[in-house]
């Protein structure tokens, strides 16, 4: 299954829009996705899976290994997830302590850049 | 070419049969497949057959990686055994097997040392997910059966 991805910057912030499910086959797509926003000088993301059907642990690990790679450049990563199935995931997984989840890009980009980065 | 079969095999049973390569592209046909068998007894919630979506989804991927991880072409077969008040889903694979006992301890979340666990969440999941699950592994392969039950049986 492809994923569908779209990159939109809305300062300071990048947004991965994510369609599709993200699982196996997606995963690594998701990845450089990632990797390239990182090596394009971004350090603020926002994971939108507000057109998100399906993630499961694979995906949930590609979001790990994104948050660490963010993480050694002093960068952040948020997550934008409406759907209430998709947000159970995360607390099923206790990665709603790890993640800043969030209802709309909107919501992030006027809440502006999280307290232990925005010094 | 992926095998798909069904056929009666008892009374109020109905047996769905799926055989995919052993690539991440055939996931999103298993989860299709074992929700549409799901919904041929339409007494099943919806938030029940997405957890079964999703366990599936975890069981097969590790079917996948455990042919991946030893080069193996063989097919990955998934079975859904449907009745009014349950669906069983067994998942088979002829991977290497792992000892369920020694899986890794998953970090506190909090725990920075979390972050360097990107596996390992899908056999939690499973077993949080489905009503009944079990995993029986070997140097033959794996096998995972996982159940949940309609809304009336419950």
């Amino acid at each position: 299954m492809s994923l569908g991805l779209r990159v939109q910057h809305v300062d300071p912030f990048v947004v991965l829009g994510i369609a599709g499910d993200l699982e196996m086959s997606s995963a690594p797509a998701f990845r450089q996705a990632v990797i390239e926003a990182l090596a394009d000088g971004d350090r603020h993301l926002i994971v939108d899976f507000g057109g998100t059907d399906f993630i499961d642990s694979t995906g949930l690990g590609a979001l790990i290994g994104g948050l660490k790679r963010v993480r050694a450049l002093e960068g952040s990563l948020q997550i934008v997830c409406p759907q209430p199935r998709l947000q159970e995931l995360f607390t099923l997984t206790d990665l709603h302590k790890v993640f800043a989840l969030h209802e709309s890009v909107d919501d992030v980009v006027e809440a502006g850049l999280p307290h232990e980065v925005s010094s | 070419m992926t095998g798909l079969g069904s056929n009666q095999s008892g009374p109020d049973t109905e047996t769905v049969r799926l055989e995919i390569p052993a690539r991440p592209e055939f996931l999103g046909l298993v989860r299709t497949v074992v929700a549409a068998a799901a919904n041929i007894e339409a007494d099943f919630r919806d938030d029940r057959v997405e957890d079964l979506r999703l366990a599936v989804s975890e069981a097969t991927t590790n079917a996948i990686e455990a042919h991946q991880l030893i080069g193996l072409d063989n097919r990955i077969s998934v079975k859904a055994i449907v009745s009014d008040e349950r669906i069983e889903v067994v998942v088979r694979d002829q991977g290497k097997g792992f000892d369920p006992e020694n899986l890794d301890i998953m970090p506190d979340p909090e725990d920075p040392q979390r972050l360097f666990f990107e596996n390992g969440l899908g056999i939690s999941l499973m077993r949080q997910l489905a009503d009944e699950s079990d995993i029986s592994t070997g140097d033959d392969g794996t096998t995972v059966r996982l159940v949940i039950y309609t809304r009336s049986y419950l």
